[in-house]
Parts: structure tokens; sequence; C-alpha cells
């Protein structure tokens, strides 16, 4: 178990490595001088000629990769062009409110997809699995900006009942914070149980066709104990696994929804310094996103025994 | 031939609908979809307007057909890009194996490492947020997974008995990719492409909504939206057409895309 | 025991699949008493299985039944409530599976999976139960039952698995054991202790036991009676003995005449040299330098030495993890060794050179799985051809017309060129893997488990087909087989091989008339022989007089 822990630790690392050398590369991509694109209009040449010195400019590429992988270890991405802020403290602020909301959305549409996934294997071919299944489709097949303008139309718009745009930090005003992201959950939410719905379900045929769930029938087990104590189990680590790339891949993609409320997301974040071609934002968001990803994946990764002593074994 | 799964011939009736509009839309659309009329702003579903005008008048039934076919367009030749890109890439590390496969599999693996359109949108900074810049974009960002599909399908079918009977036959190493292999990772592949197909025209849709794909008078269904937003009080169909087509599409792929895999994938068949 | 009521009236029972209406198990009557040891055998298809589920209520959900009674007991299953079903289940009628590998729960301790039919069928404490747990866990042979009971199944080996499962059933002591080819996924030597195990543990509990099987041999051997059923049907039943010594239905005759067996050793033209001649091979696996520790290779293969006269069939028998196959995958030229050498033709072969493309156009193989060495994209005809490709100077015609010879050669003749893989039948497509072998005329042919696939009666007309046509074309050939029954019907020299080395070597006759090696001793006195008796059955013997014991 140790064993296996450390080997999956450390075979994250020439990931993490790989991911900061490519956006090291990305931004190197494009043409012109990275340490005027790095200050933007307003830059003068004194300080241009100071940020080339500390990038390492006039040395060789890997130096300059090692300069500036020491100071992202340091946690130091730079500074915005715009905001002049720093920007690792900036990408923590907004990433903090998109996380709110992806975290909650994907715990609840697990809570709500998982069962009924199992529900309709088990009941499979009848009608109950054809609506489940029907229903999680259509959910997968609405775009998630779709879906939340759908919401602000019905329960803003028309009902009144939640408020249309913007974000209160929960902090400052409780009650109006959670007003706020109801919708944007309530979408997110709403499509990933079409994702997660059927993954439970794929999963759990493939382990109710196995002998050792009729081996549990063949001991007098209900059909309750047969689905729950042996089918689940078994059948929940490729949804485990899923849950992971869903926490992930919205993260990477919650801008969308993020426009639609106007929330000052990490999303929004990424996407307006693409606007002001603010490099290094940019730069600190992809890295901060892919990161996370990795570290995500990582977590699951290493609960994954639980479902399934076997990954343990090799 | 016994009659097509009901979700083959839901989803290949959306889709070939699709691919009519598209087609059509090049030839002929209703009104111009370019044509401001300033006397129609924000009209309502009407007989001279089947699904009502935008801001600047222009007809929303032209305009989401000429979006159709941008969208089809560049969806097609993005997972074009992706396919073509990650076969030879995967098929490569597949057949060389040893340290060389590791070693782009780990680069692999870690721009899989971006989720969902992060990487786009990084490739987009560079590239320049348009038409030629978006399909680059998704098709460089969509190709490791195709890699990696096609990649664990050589290895596997490498381990099948009749890789081994070509060996003793005494085919070149070549030959069997050619013959035997790469005809084998059609089935997987049109699977996957099938998917992708969707998973791009979603991604399209994601970046012209939030402004970063294919720059407007152009319509596409994803910049539609995203003008609709400031009028959606007053104008309730400019936020629903557009959104419904995409979904509409969408749901035409997953249809198909589970049909495909059914027939194809002889696991799943198995679970039927 | 005959005398007594039966436990379990299975009486015309009918089932059918739902939507093709196709009849699965047909009209289908038998009974077991209590105490007694009843074998059900068939060939994939015979139903024989869905019979046996049947018994218990697991009848897949594509399946209807049609008509039928089965009484247990006295009582009818057909018609139980489930509250009542669930209680004879586990209780009363214990089930064993094929494949040790899944039907034990990966993720659940083996303690907590025995503790379940316990907790659910008698009224004990949480000591009581893990008393008689341990009890049971030694019985059936676990070294370690206190390790075994906190441990997950992956830690066990097939053989173990199969234990496990025997002592999870037979903890509540049920009356009746379904046992649905209890042994078949595993090695012969293991089959056997399991199989002994099964009977010692059944008869101790005075459990019946309903065995379902495709081995006739086995199912003799043990069984009291036997029911023999074909497509769904029940064709004969009665006492083993009557059913082996005076066989009456043609499909038992066929299915005995299908047993392997010996023919009279043939004597072949001395040869000065060998044909394919093997000397000292090492095949090691594994080994790479890892990124973070370098991984232990394991050596498969310990220096191996044999030779192959020309127009010899020699065997090569073992468990599995023998290293029988790396040695056909070597010799074949799919797996580099690591030391050692392979002459063809007293020629030592090196890859570079043109005496490996003559062995290469030479060697040919057939392959153990027909479902996977045949490339699925590919018409027979393109697969069967395919290795002509190669022949220099032979034109499209000739080509042709060899093609047509070979396929009519292994009975594939008109309009099967045209057809897929998918399209054909196990023993069809194991044809063409033959034809495709043989189509270059080779002088030397690799067999690897060629028939270990197939069913019974197909396996007796493929091992035909390729007797006949080693004779006609007088290549040799390397056969590897786990089986000795068919090992004994095909061979002229025997090789016998254990942990990557050969143990035991010498003519067929020598070798399972008069072993040497206590491992051919233990191989052969797992697997019965036997004989034909004149009036078209079969006599069951045991190879040796005193069994080995484990």
């Amino acid at each position: 178990m140790l064993r296996f822990a450390l080997t999956r630790i450390l075979m994250s690392v020439p990931t993490l490595l790989i991911v900061s050398i490519s956006v090291f590369g990305l931004i190197r991509l494009i043409p012109g001088d990275p340490a005027s694109l790095m200050l933007g209009d307003l830059a003068t040449p004194a300080s241009i000629a100071d940020l080339q010195a500390r990038l390492g400019l006039d040395q060789s590429v890997p130096v300059q990769f090692g300069i500036w992988f020491g100071n992202l270890l340091k946690g130091d991405l730079g500074q915005s062009i715009n905001s002049q802020q720093a920007v690792l403290p900036l990408i923590l602020q907004r990433f903090w409110i998109s996380a709110q909301i992806v975290l909650v959305a994907v715990a609840l549409a697990s809570l709500v997809a998982v069962p009924a996934g199992v529900l309709a294997a088990w009941k499979q071919d009848t009608s109950l699995d054809l609506s489940l299944v029907a229903v999680a489709t259509l959910l997968l097949s609405i775009p998630t900006f779709w879906l939340g303008l759908l919401l602000l139309l019905f329960f803003g718009l028309k009902l009144e009942w939640l408020p249309v745009v913007g974000y209160v930090s929960i902090a400052e005003n409780p009650i109006a914070g959670i007003l706020y992201l109801i919708m944007p959950i309530m979408t997110l939410f709403l499509h990933e149980i079409g994702v997660i719905l059927r993954m439970a379900r794929a999963s759990t045929l493939e382990v109710l066709r196995l002998d050792y769930i009729t081996h549990a029938r063949a001991k007098g087990l209900t059909e309750s104990a047969v689905l729950w104590n042996h089918a689940f189990k078994n059948a929940f680590g490729p949804t485990w696994t899923l849950i992971g790339l869903v926490l992930g891949n919205l993260l990477g993609g919650i801008a969308v929804v993020e426009t639609v409320f106007t929330i000052p997301g990490l999303g929004r974040l990424l996407v307006d310094s693409i606007f002001a071609r603010d490099y290094p934002v940019i730069q600190g968001c992809m890295l901060f996103v892919a990161f996370t990803y990795v570290l995500v994946n990582l977590v699951i990764d290493l609960c994954y025994p639980i479902f399934d002593p076997r990954v343990t074994a090799q | 031939m016994r009659l097509p799964a009901p979700n083959a011939l839901v989803g290949g009736t959306l889709i070939g609908f699709l691919g009519i509009v598209a087609a059509v839309s090049s030839v002929w659309t209703p009104y111009d979809p370019l044509r401001l009329s300033f006397r129609a702003k924000l009209a309502a579903p009407s007989a001279t307007h089947w699904l009502g005008t935008d801001e600047f008048g222009r007809d929303v039934l032209s305009r989401l057909m000429a979006g159709a076919a941008t969208s089809v367009w560049i969806s097609l030749l993005t997972v074009a890009l992706a396919v073509s890109l990650g076969t030879v890439i995967g098929l490569f590390s597949g057949y060389v194996r040893g340290w060389v496969d590791r070693t782009i599999m780990a680069f692999n693996d870690a721009l899989l490492a971006f989720p969902g359109i992060l990487l786009a949108l990084g490739l987009l900074a560079v590239v320049g947020a348009n038409k030629y810049g978006i399909i680059l974009a998704l098709g460089i960002a969509y190709a490791p997974s195709v890699a990696r599909i096609v990649r664990g399908t050589v290895l596997s079918l490498r381990e099948r008995e009749f890789i081994s009977a070509s060996r003793v036959m005494g085919n070149s190493e070549g030959f069997t990719m050619a013959r035997h292999i790469l005809p084998n990772c059609i089935a997987p592949l049109t699977v996957l492409a099938t998917s992708m197909f969707g998973w791009v025209l979603l991604a399209e849709s994601s970046l012209s909504f939030l402004g970063l794909g294919v720059p407007p008078p152009a319509p596409t269904w994803g910049n539609m939206l995203a003008g609709s937003r400031p009028y959606i009080g007053q104008a309730v169909w400019l936020g629903i057409f557009p959104g419904l087509c995409i979904s509409l599409t969408l749901l035409g792929i997953n249809l198909l895309g589970d049909a495909l895999r059914d027939k194809l994938d002889p696991r799943m068949r198995g679970a039927r | 025991m005959t005398s007594s009521k039966p436990l379990l009236e299975v009486d015309g029972l009918t089932l059918r699949i739902g939507a093709s209406g196709r009849t699965v198990v047909n009209n289908v009557s038998f009974s077991v008493s209590p105490g007694e040891i009843v074998g059900i055998v068939g060939e994939s298809g015979s139903g024989k299985t869905l019979a046996a589920r049947a018994v218990m209520g697991f009848i897949p959900p594509a399946v209807r039944l049609i008509s039928g009674s089965i009484r247990f007991d006295g009582e009818e299953v057909t018609t139980m409530a489930p509250k009542r079903l669930r209680a004879i289940r586990g209780a009363k009628v214990g089930m064993v599976f094929q494949e040790p590998m899944t039907s034990l729960n990966p993720s659940m301790l083996i303690g907590r999976q025995l503790e379940e039919g316990l907790a659910l069928h008698r009224k004990l404490d949480a000591n009581g139960r893990r008393e008689l747990i341990l009890d049971m866990l030694r019985r059936v042979g676990i070294r370690d039952p206190e390790g075994a009971f906190n441990a997950y199944p992956h830690q066990y080996s097939g053989g173990m698995r199969q234990r496990i499962m025997l002592a999870s059933v037979m903890l509540l002591k049920p009356a009746l054991l379904l046992a649905d080819e209890p042994t078949t996924a595993l090695d012969a030597v293991v089959q056997r202790d399991v199989m002994e195990l099964m009977v010692d543990l059944t008869k101790e509990n005075g459990t019946a036991v309903l065995l379902i099987s495709h081995d006739l041999g086995m199912v003799a051997r043990y069984c009291s009676r036997i029911v023999v059923m074909c497509q769904g049907d029940v064709v004969e039943q009665g006492r083993s003995e009557d059913i082996l010594a005076r066989p009456q239905h043609p499909y038992t005759r066929k299915l005995l005449a299908a047993m392997p067996h010996r023919e009279p050793a043939r004597t072949l033209p001395e040869a000065a040299t060998p044909l394919v001649s093997v000397d000292d091979l090492v095949v090691d696996y594994g080994g790479r330098q890892g990124f973070f520790r370098k991984e232990q290779g394991k050596r498969a293969l310990h220096g191996i030495s044999l030779n192959v006269k020309p127009g010899e069939v020699v065997s090569v028998v073992g468990g599995s993890g023998s290293g029988k196959t790396t040695l056909g995958h070597a010799i074949a030229g799919l797996i580099k060794p690591s030391g050692g050498e392979i002459r063809f033709n007293g020629k030592p072969l090196d890859k570079s050179d043109a005496a490996w493309w003559d062995y290469r156009l030479n060697c040919q193989m057939v392959f153990q799985d027909p479902y996977s060495s045949l490339d699925p994209r590919m018409t027979i005809g393109e697969l069967v051809g395919e290795p002509l490709r190669l022949v220099k100077g032979m034109g499209a015609a000739d080509r042709k017309a060899r093609l047509q010879e070979v396929l009519s050669e292994v009975g594939l003749g008109d309009g099967f060129a045209e057809r897929y893989p998918h399209e054909l039948s196990g023993g069809q497509r194991q044809r063409v893997a033959i034809a495709r072998a043989i189509i270059r005329r080779p002088s030397f042919v690799i067999a690897d488990e060629p028939v270990s696939a197939l069913d019974v009666t197909v396996r007796a007309q493929v091992l035909e087909l390729f007797a006949e046509l080693q004779r006609k074309h007088g290549f040799s050939c390397l056969f590897i087989s786990h089986d000795l029954g068919v090992v004994e019907q095909v061979s002229d020299r025997v090789v016998v091989m254990q942990d990557g080395r050969i143990v035991e070597e010498g003519t067929r006759d020598q070798i399972f008339d008069a072993p040497q090696h206590d491992y051919t001793r233990k191989l052969l006195s797992a697997v019965p022989g036997l004989e034909s008796t004149e009036d078209g059955g079969v006599r069951l013997f045991w190879r040796l007089a005193e069994p080995e014991t484990a």
C-alpha cells in the first residue's frame, strides 16, 4: 500500500515537470521579445532591460527555464500587466470562487447520479432504465452556457426568484452569497448528472455480469444486499476516476458558466487575460489549473484501493 | 438486415438533417445572414421571419443556417486534424515501443493534464482567435487523446495472435503494421471521431460564446448566444434557438456514438 | 442410495430465449438422490449450464421458463416465493463456478465473504462464525487460515481461490452442491487435487453433487450417474459404467469416440541430422531499467535442448508457467533468446543471413486461440493465401490453384474463401489457421495448444485432420499442449517441462508407460486413461496403480 502510494506520487512528478515545460514553451512560441510581452504596452526600455536580465534572456533556453522554474517553485508567477498585482494571489482569490461552485455541483451530482445509475443498471432494459438513460443523455447534450441561460430566463427573469447576475462573497453576506451561487451550481449539477449517471450505469452493468454476483445471490442474500454490498463497491471505481476528471474539466471550462452569470472566477480571469494579452496571468492560470488537475487525480488514485484492492498488488 | 437501433435512427436523423441544412445554407438562405435591417430590429418570430430577427434586424433562421455550415466545417476540419495528428503519433509510439514510446507518451499524458478546453485557450492566446486559430488550437488540444487511444489499440493488437502469425509468416514489421494493425484501428477510431465531433462542436461554440471564436459579424451558434444576452429579457427567441440547435446536434452525436460503440465494441455488445 | 426419495427432481424442463424463440433446454428430466454425485455432460450449446442454474432459480433475464417442474426436497422451485428461494440458496443448495478469478468479490475480505452466508442462515455470534470459518479454511488446505481471513482474493492463486470457494459453499453443509466446470480453468495437477477435495468434503457432509462438465473422463471418474446433453436435449442417462461400456445414443458414441486414444507407435526412417535442433536455449523476460528502480528479470527457459527429426511429432507438455509456450515462441523466432542456438538442417540460424530466411519460409505456426489468430478484417481466402506473397517465382495462377488445393485439403472447399472469420465456427477457424500454416508446404510446424479452445468432438476432428496432413506432407511438428490425452494421441516423442526446464524426455510409450520423473508421474496420475472396447464403448483405467499424493 505504501509502495503503491509512493510510486503513484513519484509518477506525477515528471507530468508536472512536462506541464511546466509546455506552459513555458507556449509563451516562447509567440513571436517577439518575451520581456516586452510580459510587460505590455506600458513598458519603458529600462523596465524591459531589467526584466530581460531577471528572466535571463541573454542566456540559453534551458537556463531561462531554470530561472523561471525556480521562481515557480518559490510561488512567484510574475506580475499582471493590467493590475500590476502578483499573479499567484490574484489566481488564488479567483480560484476560491470557482472551486466552491465546482465542488458543490459535482458533490451533489454524484450523490444523485451514482445511485440513479446503479438503479438503472439493476433494472436494465425496463422503462425506468430507459427513461433514466434518456434523461441523462439529454442533460449531457445541453451545453452549460445554454442551460445557464435557460435557468436565468426562467428563475431569474420570469419567476424572479433568484438574483440574475453577479456575485457576493459568502463571507460578507452569507444569504445573498448563496442565492447568487444557486443557479451556477444548478447548471453544472444538471449537466454532470448526465455524465456521471451514464458511467455509473455502464460500470455497474459490467460488474453485474460477473460470477461473484451470482455467487452472492447463491448464498441467499437479498437483491438489495447483493447490489449494495457486492456490486456497488466494485462498480464505483471507474465512476470515482471519472469524478476526478469531471472536477478538472469543469475547472478548465468554467469560464462559460462564469460568463453567463457574470461571476469573477478563475475562468473569467483567464479569458479576460487572453483578451488583454496579459501573458503572465495566462501562464499562471494554465499552470495553476493543470497542477490542480494533476493533484486532484493523484488524490483520486490514492483513494482507489478502497474500491479495488487489486491495484496495490503489482 | 435488421432495423437499426432506435438511438442510431434518431441520432442519424438529427445529424443527417444538420448536414443537409449546412449544405443548403451554402447556396441558399431565406435572407442574407449578414444584412442589417434596422426597421426589423428584434422582431418576434412571424411569417416573414420564422425565427425572428436580432438586435441588428438580421434574420435568425438564416444566421442559424449559416452558423450550422461554419460549425460543421470547423468541427470536421478539427477532427480531421486531431485524428491524423494523433494517429501518426499513436502508431509511431506503439510501433517503436521502448524508451521512445515512453517519452512520447509522457509528453502526451502531460498535455492531457490540461483539462477541458484549457489547452485550446492557451493555444488561442498564441495563435489568435479566428477560424483557423480555432481549428489549429482545438486540433492540437484533442490530438493527445487520439494518440493515446491509437497507441493503446496498437499495443493490444500486438498481443493478438494474428500479429504473431504475420511475423511467423515472414512479413516485415512495416507490412504487418500497414496490413494488419492499421486496418484494425479503424473501428475504434470511427467511434472516437464521432464523439470528438461532438466535443469539438461544443468547444467551438463555447469559445465563440466567450468571444474567442469566429469573430462577428460572421454567425456561429456560440456567438449568437453570446450576442443574445443583453436582449434576453425582451427577445427570448434569440437565446432559445441557437442553444436548441447546439443541443440537438450534440444529442444526435451522443446517440449516434452510443449506437456505434454498441455495434463496434464487442465487449459492450456482451453487456446488452 | 438410489432407493431413497430423490433430493432433486427435474421434470420436463423447457427453457426458451424470449425474443428469438429458440429452445435452449428441451424437455429435460433428471434426478439427484441424497449424497449422490450426478454428472451432466455436454459440449458448448448443450444447455447443461442453463439447466443446472435453473435449479436455483438463476435463469438469465432473456430466457423464459416454458414448462416443466423442478422439485427440491419435495418443494417446487419454479413457483417458489423469492423469500423461500433465498432461504434455500446457500443453506440447502450451494454453487461453485468455473472461473476462480471472478467468482469471489475482489474488494471484500475473504473472511467477510465467508461470513455472509453463515450470518444469514445460522444463529451464531461473530466468534462462533470465525471459529467455523477458520476450521473450514484449514480443512480445504489453506496454510494460514488466520491470514486468509483478512486477505483479499487476488492474493491467492486460481487453485487456492477455488478451495476458498469450496470452503465458502461447504460451510453451510448444503444438501446439494451445483458445480459448474469447477476445475476447467485450473492446471491438470491442481484440477485433480481440487476435485478430490470436493468429493471428500461432500462425502463427509452427505452433500449430493450435480457436476456439470464437458469432460466425459472426469465425470465418469467421479460420478455414479451421467446425464448426456446435446443441443438442449437429454440424449441419454444412466449409470456411469453403463454409459461408458454400452453407449446407446449415437451422440454418446460420438463423444466417446472423440476421447483421445493411443495409436500404435510409428517407426520413422533414421535420419542423419535432425531437422531442427535446439541447443541450450535461454530466454529471459522483463528486467528493464525502470525510471526509479531496476526491475529484476525473470528467466523463463533455463537452457533447453531438444531435437526434432524429419517427419517426427514431438510434444512438449507441462502446466501453466512451465515455459512450454515460451519455448514454442522462441523456436518460431517470435522471442529473442538470451542465449543458446537453433539449427535448421544442421545450419545455425542468424537473423541476418539466407539460412534464417529459408527457416522462416519452412517453419510455420498454428496458434491456440482461433478467435485471435485470424485478422478479423480479412477474408478466408486472403488469410490463407497471405503467406504465398513471400514465395519467390510463384505466379498468380499457381497461387490461386494452391489456395484452392489447401482449402479443400482442410475441408473448407466451396465458398469459404469469400467469407470472414466471424462467420465461421471455432473448429472451422482452426482449419483456416492450419491451412495458412501449411500453404507454403513447410517442413516444420509448431502447434501451440491448437485444440485446447475447441469442443470435444470438434477437437477430435481437427486432430484427425492434422494427423492426416502430417502423414500426407510429412512435415515435422512441435506440438505444445497441457492435455495429456491429446499428447498421447499425436506424439512420437514427448518432452515434459516444469519451471522452464525439461524434466523428462522419451518416446511416447516410455513416458506414458514407464514415467521416471516425479512430476511426470504426478501429471499422469491426474488424468484417467481410456481404452476402447469392442462394442463401441470405452473403459476407464488409472495410469499409475497408486495415485501420487499431492
